[in-house]
Protein backbone atom coordinates (compact mmCIF):
# COMPACT_ATOMS: atom_id res chain seq x y z
CA UNK A 1 0.00 0.00 0.00
CA UNK A 2 1.19 3.86 -1.36
CA UNK A 3 1.75 6.04 1.52
CA UNK A 4 1.49 9.63 0.09
CA UNK A 5 0.92 12.29 1.87
CA UNK A 6 -2.58 14.83 0.66
CA UNK A 7 -1.05 18.21 1.49
CA UNK A 8 1.00 18.07 -1.29
CA UNK A 9 -1.89 16.99 -3.09
CA UNK A 10 -1.33 20.75 -5.67
CA UNK A 11 -5.06 20.30 -7.16
CA UNK A 12 -6.74 19.34 -3.88
CA UNK A 13 -9.08 21.61 -2.69
CA UNK A 14 -8.96 21.12 1.05
CA UNK A 15 -6.85 22.79 3.50
CA UNK A 16 -3.63 21.28 4.96
CA UNK A 17 -3.95 19.48 8.32
CA UNK A 18 -0.80 22.03 9.68
CA UNK A 19 -2.08 25.27 8.96
CA UNK A 20 -0.02 27.13 11.53
CA UNK A 21 -2.31 30.43 10.94
CA UNK A 22 -4.76 28.75 13.08
CA UNK A 23 -2.84 28.30 16.14
CA UNK A 24 -5.27 24.72 17.47
CA UNK A 25 -3.60 22.97 14.72
CA UNK A 26 -0.46 22.57 15.73
CA UNK A 27 -1.03 20.35 18.29
CA UNK A 28 -4.19 18.85 16.83
CA UNK A 29 -2.92 17.94 13.12
CA UNK A 30 -1.38 14.11 12.51
CA UNK A 31 2.26 14.33 11.91
CA UNK A 32 2.92 11.02 10.03
CA UNK A 33 1.53 10.94 6.57
CA UNK A 34 -2.22 9.39 6.01
CA UNK A 35 -2.61 6.19 4.74
CA UNK A 36 -3.98 5.70 1.55
CA UNK A 37 -7.01 2.84 1.83
CA UNK A 38 -8.35 0.81 -1.04
CA UNK A 39 -11.24 1.73 -2.89
CA UNK A 40 -13.63 -0.27 -0.99
CA UNK A 41 -13.15 1.64 2.01
CA UNK A 42 -13.88 5.04 0.46
CA UNK A 43 -17.32 3.08 -1.22
CA UNK A 44 -18.25 1.94 2.29
CA UNK A 45 -22.04 2.93 2.35
CA UNK A 46 -23.06 5.45 5.05
CA UNK A 47 -26.19 5.25 7.11
CA UNK A 48 -29.16 6.53 5.11
CA UNK A 49 -31.34 8.52 7.11
CA UNK A 50 -34.75 8.72 7.02
CA UNK A 51 -38.29 11.87 6.91
CA UNK A 52 -38.94 10.24 10.14
CA UNK A 53 -35.73 11.98 11.66
CA UNK A 54 -36.80 15.33 10.94
CA UNK A 55 -39.42 17.66 12.75
CA UNK A 56 -41.57 20.10 10.93
CA UNK A 57 -39.29 23.43 11.12
CA UNK A 58 -36.02 21.31 11.11
CA UNK A 59 -34.75 23.37 8.26
CA UNK A 60 -36.58 26.68 9.25
CA UNK A 61 -34.12 28.30 11.78
CA UNK A 62 -36.64 31.31 12.44
CA UNK A 63 -38.89 29.33 13.39
CA UNK A 64 -37.74 25.99 15.46
CA UNK A 65 -36.23 27.67 18.58
CA UNK A 66 -39.34 30.32 19.00
CA UNK A 67 -40.35 31.05 22.72
CA UNK A 68 -42.08 34.47 22.78
CA UNK A 69 -41.33 36.17 19.46
CA UNK A 70 -39.40 36.34 16.12
CA UNK A 71 -35.33 35.89 16.36
CA UNK A 72 -33.97 39.40 16.10
CA UNK A 73 -31.96 40.06 12.47
CA UNK A 74 -31.90 39.89 8.93
CA UNK A 75 -33.91 36.77 7.98
CA UNK A 76 -32.33 34.68 4.77
CA UNK A 77 -32.60 31.62 2.81
CA UNK A 78 -30.09 29.39 1.91
CA UNK A 79 -30.61 26.71 -0.57
CA UNK A 80 -28.79 24.82 -2.56
CA UNK A 81 -28.05 21.74 -4.31
CA UNK A 82 -25.59 18.63 -3.21
CA UNK A 83 -23.59 16.96 -5.86
CA UNK A 84 -21.11 14.31 -6.37
CA UNK A 85 -17.67 15.37 -8.32
CA UNK A 86 -18.91 13.99 -11.58
CA UNK A 87 -22.24 16.37 -11.20
CA UNK A 88 -24.64 13.62 -10.26
CA UNK A 89 -27.13 15.32 -7.42
CA UNK A 90 -27.08 13.25 -4.03
CA UNK A 91 -30.35 12.63 -2.95
CA UNK A 92 -31.36 12.22 0.76
CA UNK A 93 -28.12 13.45 2.21
CA UNK A 94 -28.40 14.99 5.71
CA UNK A 95 -27.59 18.51 6.41
CA UNK A 96 -26.95 19.77 9.83
CA UNK A 97 -25.87 23.36 9.93
CA UNK A 98 -24.97 25.40 13.61
CA UNK A 99 -23.95 29.19 13.24
CA UNK A 100 -24.15 32.52 15.74
CA UNK A 101 -26.69 34.38 16.28
CA UNK A 102 -27.12 38.32 14.31
CA UNK A 103 -25.15 39.51 16.72
CA UNK A 104 -22.59 37.02 16.94
CA UNK A 105 -23.29 34.57 19.76
CA UNK A 106 -23.14 31.43 20.26
CA UNK A 107 -25.48 30.13 22.12
CA UNK A 108 -22.43 27.20 23.36
CA UNK A 109 -22.02 27.07 27.38
CA UNK A 110 -17.96 28.11 26.68
CA UNK A 111 -18.80 30.86 24.22
CA UNK A 112 -17.66 34.09 26.23
CA UNK A 113 -18.50 36.76 23.93
CA UNK A 114 -20.24 39.03 25.34
CA UNK A 115 -23.03 39.67 22.49
CA UNK A 116 -26.65 39.69 23.43
CA UNK A 117 -28.36 35.88 23.37
CA UNK A 118 -31.44 35.61 21.45
CA UNK A 119 -34.16 33.62 23.59
CA UNK A 120 -35.77 33.03 20.01
CA UNK A 121 -32.75 31.37 18.09
CA UNK A 122 -31.01 28.40 18.69
CA UNK A 123 -28.80 28.35 15.41
CA UNK A 124 -29.21 24.48 14.87
CA UNK A 125 -30.92 23.08 12.03
CA UNK A 126 -30.42 20.38 9.57
CA UNK A 127 -32.68 18.45 6.42
CA UNK A 128 -32.53 16.07 3.89
CA UNK A 129 -31.74 16.76 0.44
CA UNK A 130 -34.63 15.91 -1.90
CA UNK A 131 -34.63 13.65 -4.91
CA UNK A 132 -32.51 16.69 -7.28
CA UNK A 133 -29.90 16.93 -4.31
CA UNK A 134 -31.42 20.17 -3.29
CA UNK A 135 -31.72 21.95 0.16
CA UNK A 136 -33.16 24.94 1.70
CA UNK A 137 -32.71 26.63 4.93
CA UNK A 138 -34.42 30.25 6.51
CA UNK A 139 -32.35 31.37 9.06
CA UNK A 140 -30.86 34.77 10.27
CA UNK A 141 -27.35 35.84 8.54
CA UNK A 142 -25.05 35.44 11.68
CA UNK A 143 -22.85 38.14 12.75
CA UNK A 144 -18.71 38.23 13.15
CA UNK A 145 -17.67 37.90 16.51
CA UNK A 146 -14.09 38.02 18.18
CA UNK A 147 -12.18 34.38 18.82
CA UNK A 148 -9.15 33.97 20.81
CA UNK A 149 -6.37 32.75 17.61
CA UNK A 150 -4.13 36.54 17.48
CA UNK A 151 -4.98 39.64 18.13
CA UNK A 152 -8.16 41.47 17.38
CA UNK A 153 -8.65 38.14 15.20
CA UNK A 154 -12.57 38.05 13.96
CA UNK A 155 -13.97 35.26 12.31
CA UNK A 156 -16.29 36.02 9.05
CA UNK A 157 -19.67 35.79 8.76
CA UNK A 158 -20.63 32.20 8.48
CA UNK A 159 -22.11 29.04 9.07
CA UNK A 160 -21.37 25.76 9.70
CA UNK A 161 -22.66 22.49 7.90
CA UNK A 162 -22.28 18.86 8.48
CA UNK A 163 -22.73 16.86 5.43
CA UNK A 164 -23.25 12.97 5.47
CA UNK A 165 -22.89 11.92 2.00
CA UNK A 166 -23.68 8.21 0.38
CA UNK A 167 -20.39 6.70 1.19
CA UNK A 168 -17.99 6.95 3.59
CA UNK A 169 -15.92 9.78 1.67
CA UNK A 170 -18.27 11.55 1.58
CA UNK A 171 -18.53 12.59 5.28
CA UNK A 172 -17.48 16.82 5.02
CA UNK A 173 -17.73 19.33 8.12
CA UNK A 174 -17.24 22.77 6.19
CA UNK A 175 -17.95 26.25 6.66
CA UNK A 176 -20.49 28.85 4.26
CA UNK A 177 -19.27 32.23 3.98
CA UNK A 178 -20.67 35.24 2.78
CA UNK A 179 -20.10 36.91 -0.07
CA UNK A 180 -17.27 40.70 0.38
CA UNK A 181 -16.89 39.93 3.77
CA UNK A 182 -13.96 42.06 4.55
CA UNK A 183 -12.78 39.66 7.22
CA UNK A 184 -11.55 36.99 4.57
CA UNK A 185 -7.81 38.60 3.94
CA UNK A 186 -7.54 38.40 8.04
CA UNK A 187 -9.16 34.93 8.72
CA UNK A 188 -7.04 32.10 8.79
CA UNK A 189 -9.37 29.36 8.47
CA UNK A 190 -10.89 30.81 5.60
CA UNK A 191 -6.94 31.19 4.41
CA UNK A 192 -6.26 27.87 5.19
CA UNK A 193 -7.90 26.68 1.97
CA UNK A 194 -5.66 26.96 -1.09
CA UNK A 195 -6.44 29.91 -2.92
CA UNK A 196 -8.02 28.23 -5.96
CA UNK A 197 -10.52 26.92 -4.18
CA UNK A 198 -11.42 29.72 -1.93
CA UNK A 199 -14.53 30.61 -3.70
CA UNK A 200 -16.03 27.49 -3.21
CA UNK A 201 -16.85 27.99 0.26
CA UNK A 202 -18.49 31.69 -0.53
CA UNK A 203 -22.23 31.55 -1.11
CA UNK A 204 -23.88 33.76 -3.86
CA UNK A 205 -26.29 36.08 -3.51
CA UNK A 206 -29.10 35.03 -5.57
CA UNK A 207 -32.18 37.56 -6.95
CA UNK A 208 -33.92 34.46 -8.15
CA UNK A 209 -34.34 32.90 -4.82
CA UNK A 210 -35.19 36.30 -3.23
CA UNK A 211 -38.04 36.11 -1.56
CA UNK A 212 -40.25 39.42 -1.99
CA UNK A 213 -40.82 41.08 1.19
CA UNK A 214 -39.58 38.31 3.34
CA UNK A 215 -36.14 37.15 2.70
CA UNK A 216 -32.86 37.67 0.37
CA UNK A 217 -31.43 34.35 -0.60
CA UNK A 218 -28.03 32.59 -0.72
CA UNK A 219 -26.89 30.11 -2.78
CA UNK A 220 -23.88 27.48 -1.66
CA UNK A 221 -23.35 23.96 -3.57
CA UNK A 222 -21.67 21.14 -1.73
CA UNK A 223 -19.43 18.84 -4.15
CA UNK A 224 -18.54 15.86 -2.20
CA UNK A 225 -16.16 13.06 -3.04
CA UNK A 226 -16.77 10.54 -6.53
CA UNK A 227 -14.23 10.71 -8.25
CA UNK A 228 -12.95 7.33 -8.46
CA UNK A 229 -16.19 5.66 -6.98
CA UNK A 230 -18.05 3.32 -9.43
CA UNK A 231 -21.29 3.55 -10.05
CA UNK A 232 -23.72 1.69 -7.77
CA UNK A 233 -27.25 0.60 -8.70
CA UNK A 234 -29.99 2.47 -6.74
CA UNK B 1 -14.28 11.74 -14.58
CA UNK B 2 -13.99 14.48 -12.37
CA UNK B 3 -15.67 17.30 -13.37
CA UNK B 4 -16.64 20.03 -10.47
CA UNK B 5 -13.86 20.69 -7.70
CA UNK B 6 -14.69 19.25 -4.22
CA UNK B 7 -16.53 21.47 -1.39
CA UNK B 8 -13.08 22.46 0.79
CA UNK B 9 -13.31 21.07 4.44
CA UNK B 10 -13.21 23.63 7.57
CA UNK B 11 -12.56 22.84 11.13
CA UNK B 12 -16.05 21.64 13.09
CA UNK B 13 -15.26 24.59 15.54
CA UNK B 14 -15.60 24.36 19.14
CA UNK B 15 -19.35 25.12 19.15
CA UNK B 16 -20.92 22.18 17.55
CA UNK B 17 -22.92 20.79 20.43
CA UNK B 18 -25.68 22.40 19.75
CA UNK B 19 -26.19 21.32 16.65
CA UNK B 20 -24.75 18.13 16.34
CA UNK B 21 -25.20 16.49 20.12
CA UNK B 22 -27.84 18.65 21.72
CA UNK B 23 -29.31 16.54 24.00
CA UNK B 24 -26.34 15.47 25.35
CA UNK B 25 -24.94 18.72 25.97
CA UNK B 26 -28.52 19.76 27.30
CA UNK B 27 -29.78 21.88 24.56
CA UNK B 28 -33.47 21.99 23.90
CA UNK B 29 -33.35 20.54 20.68
CA UNK B 30 -33.34 16.50 19.61
CA UNK B 31 -30.17 14.48 18.53
CA UNK B 32 -30.05 12.21 15.91
CA UNK B 33 -27.23 10.01 16.97
CA UNK B 34 -25.67 9.29 20.57
CA UNK B 35 -23.31 7.55 22.35
CA UNK B 36 -25.93 4.35 22.80
CA UNK B 37 -25.83 2.50 19.39
CA UNK B 38 -27.99 -0.22 21.60
CA UNK B 39 -29.61 -0.51 24.54
CA UNK B 40 -27.59 -3.08 26.84
CA UNK B 41 -31.32 -5.15 27.42
CA UNK B 42 -31.39 -5.58 23.49
CA UNK B 43 -30.40 -9.37 22.71
CA UNK B 44 -28.59 -8.36 19.63
CA UNK B 45 -25.47 -9.60 20.36
CA UNK B 46 -22.89 -8.81 22.08
CA UNK B 47 -22.91 -5.70 23.99
CA UNK B 48 -19.55 -3.84 24.12
CA UNK B 49 -18.42 -0.51 25.73
CA UNK B 50 -15.74 1.74 24.01
CA UNK B 51 -13.97 4.83 26.24
CA UNK B 52 -11.24 6.66 25.01
CA UNK B 53 -9.69 10.02 24.66
CA UNK B 54 -8.50 12.23 21.69
CA UNK B 55 -5.20 12.98 22.72
CA UNK B 56 -2.92 16.30 21.77
CA UNK B 57 0.53 16.76 20.59
CA UNK B 58 0.76 17.75 24.31
CA UNK B 59 -0.92 14.87 26.30
CA UNK B 60 -3.50 16.73 27.10
CA UNK B 61 -7.24 15.28 26.35
CA UNK B 62 -9.14 17.07 23.32
CA UNK B 63 -12.64 18.53 25.29
CA UNK B 64 -13.82 19.85 21.97
CA UNK B 65 -13.73 16.98 19.98
CA UNK B 66 -17.00 14.67 18.32
CA UNK B 67 -16.00 11.20 17.58
CA UNK B 68 -18.60 9.04 15.12
CA UNK B 69 -18.73 5.77 15.07
CA UNK B 70 -19.76 3.62 12.02
CA UNK B 71 -20.02 0.00 12.15
CA UNK B 72 -21.22 -3.63 11.28
CA UNK B 73 -23.72 -5.42 12.94
CA UNK B 74 -22.89 -8.80 15.44
CA UNK B 75 -23.58 -10.46 11.84
CA UNK B 76 -21.28 -8.22 9.36
CA UNK B 77 -23.95 -6.34 8.12
CA UNK B 78 -23.94 -3.05 7.51
CA UNK B 79 -28.01 -1.06 8.08
CA UNK B 80 -29.12 -0.16 5.01
CA UNK B 81 -32.87 0.51 6.28
CA UNK B 82 -33.08 4.49 6.56
CA UNK B 83 -32.75 5.47 10.37
CA UNK B 84 -35.66 6.18 12.33
CA UNK B 85 -36.79 8.86 15.37
CA UNK B 86 -36.69 8.11 17.63
CA UNK B 87 -33.51 6.22 17.82
CA UNK B 88 -35.36 2.89 17.64
CA UNK B 89 -32.54 0.76 19.72
CA UNK B 90 -34.33 -2.58 18.77
CA UNK B 91 -32.89 -1.40 15.47
CA UNK B 92 -29.52 -1.51 15.06
CA UNK B 93 -28.41 1.24 12.93
CA UNK B 94 -24.80 1.04 13.36
CA UNK B 95 -24.03 4.95 13.77
CA UNK B 96 -22.83 6.58 16.71
CA UNK B 97 -21.88 10.05 18.05
CA UNK B 98 -20.36 11.62 21.08
CA UNK B 99 -18.73 14.98 21.91
CA UNK B 100 -15.98 14.75 24.28
CA UNK B 101 -16.74 18.38 25.93
CA UNK B 102 -19.44 16.69 28.69
CA UNK B 103 -17.17 13.54 30.59
CA UNK B 104 -14.56 13.28 32.94
CA UNK B 105 -11.14 13.58 31.48
CA UNK B 106 -12.97 14.41 27.98
CA UNK B 107 -13.55 11.36 27.05
CA UNK B 108 -15.97 9.74 24.82
CA UNK B 109 -17.71 6.59 25.68
CA UNK B 110 -20.24 4.20 23.46
CA UNK B 111 -22.61 1.08 23.79
CA UNK B 112 -22.70 -0.57 21.43
CA UNK B 113 -22.49 -4.25 19.76
CA UNK B 114 -19.61 -6.02 19.35
CA UNK B 115 -19.40 -6.14 14.97
CA UNK B 116 -19.08 -9.25 12.77
CA UNK B 117 -16.96 -10.30 10.13
CA UNK B 118 -17.14 -7.95 7.38
CA UNK B 119 -15.02 -10.57 4.96
CA UNK B 120 -13.33 -13.89 4.88
CA UNK B 121 -9.96 -11.35 5.11
CA UNK B 122 -11.17 -8.39 7.92
CA UNK B 123 -11.55 -8.85 11.12
CA UNK B 124 -14.04 -7.38 13.53
CA UNK B 125 -13.77 -3.39 12.76
CA UNK B 126 -15.13 -0.08 13.62
CA UNK B 127 -14.98 3.27 11.19
CA UNK B 128 -14.11 5.61 13.40
CA UNK B 129 -14.69 9.54 12.05
CA UNK B 130 -13.18 12.49 13.94
CA UNK B 131 -13.72 16.01 13.94
CA UNK B 132 -12.47 18.68 16.52
CA UNK B 133 -11.12 22.63 16.84
CA UNK B 134 -7.94 22.54 15.27
CA UNK B 135 -8.99 20.03 12.58
CA UNK B 136 -9.31 21.21 9.66
CA UNK B 137 -10.35 18.10 7.58
CA UNK B 138 -12.34 15.12 8.09
CA UNK B 139 -9.65 12.48 10.23
CA UNK B 140 -10.54 8.66 9.29
CA UNK B 141 -9.26 5.74 11.55
CA UNK B 142 -9.96 2.40 12.23
CA UNK B 143 -10.86 0.73 15.53
CA UNK B 144 -9.61 -3.21 16.12
CA UNK B 145 -10.08 -5.46 18.93
CA UNK B 146 -7.02 -6.45 21.19
CA UNK B 147 -9.41 -9.74 21.95
CA UNK B 148 -9.13 -11.00 18.00
CA UNK B 149 -5.41 -11.99 17.53
CA UNK B 150 -6.40 -14.53 15.40
CA UNK B 151 -8.38 -12.42 13.22
CA UNK B 152 -6.43 -9.44 13.32
CA UNK B 153 -3.79 -11.25 12.04
CA UNK B 154 -5.48 -12.43 8.77
CA UNK B 155 -6.92 -8.86 8.16
CA UNK B 156 -5.33 -7.71 4.78
CA UNK B 157 -5.51 -3.93 5.80
CA UNK B 158 -4.46 -4.21 8.90
CA UNK B 159 -1.83 -6.50 7.90
CA UNK B 160 -1.30 -3.44 4.97
CA UNK B 161 0.26 -1.02 7.78
CA UNK B 162 3.59 -0.51 9.28
CA UNK B 163 3.73 -3.30 12.00
CA UNK B 164 5.43 -0.89 14.46
CA UNK B 165 2.29 1.34 14.30
CA UNK B 166 -0.84 -1.09 13.82
CA UNK B 167 -1.29 -0.88 17.50
CA UNK B 168 -2.82 1.86 17.53
CA UNK B 169 -5.58 0.27 16.26
CA UNK B 170 -6.34 -1.66 18.87
CA UNK B 171 -9.41 -0.80 21.27
CA UNK B 172 -7.55 -2.61 24.28
CA UNK B 173 -9.80 -5.21 26.47
CA UNK B 174 -9.72 -3.85 30.12
CA UNK B 175 -10.36 -5.98 33.15
CA UNK B 176 -14.01 -4.23 33.42
CA UNK B 177 -14.47 -5.82 30.00
CA UNK B 178 -14.66 -2.20 28.23
CA UNK B 179 -12.63 -1.34 25.41
CA UNK B 180 -9.86 1.43 25.56
CA UNK B 181 -9.43 3.21 22.36
CA UNK B 182 -7.19 6.47 22.95
CA UNK B 183 -6.41 8.57 20.08
CA UNK B 184 -3.40 9.99 19.75
CA UNK B 185 -2.66 13.13 17.09
CA UNK B 186 0.76 13.20 17.53
CA UNK B 187 3.84 12.10 19.38
CA UNK B 188 5.81 9.16 18.89
CA UNK B 189 2.37 6.21 18.65
CA UNK B 190 0.12 8.62 16.85
CA UNK B 191 -2.72 6.76 15.40
CA UNK B 192 -2.76 6.12 11.90
CA UNK B 193 -4.96 8.09 10.30
CA UNK B 194 -6.33 7.43 6.52
CA UNK B 195 -7.10 9.25 3.32
CA UNK B 196 -9.67 8.89 2.14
Amino acid sequence: MELSSPQSDALSTHPAHLSPGYKSTILRSPTRPLLLVPEQMKNLRMPVFGESCLGPFDNDLTKNARRNGEPIGERIKIAGQVLDASGRPLPNVLVEIWQANAAGRYIHKAEIHDAPLDPNFLGAGRLLTDAEGRYSFYTIKPGAYPWGNHYNAWRPNHIHFSVIGHHLDQRLVTQMYFPGDPLFAYDPIFQSVPRHARELLIARFSMDWTEPEFALAYEFNIVLNGRNQTPFES
Amino acid sequence: MNTLPITPSQTVGPFFAYGLTARQYGYDYTSLMDGMLIEPRENRGKIIYITGCIIDGNGTSVSDAIVELWQADAQGQYATEPIAYPPNHATFTGFGRFGTGTTANHEFLFTTLKPGFTAEDSAPHINVILFMRGSLRTLYTRLYFSDEPEANSRDTFLNSIDPDRRSTLLAIKRTDGHYQFDIRLQGPSETVFFDL
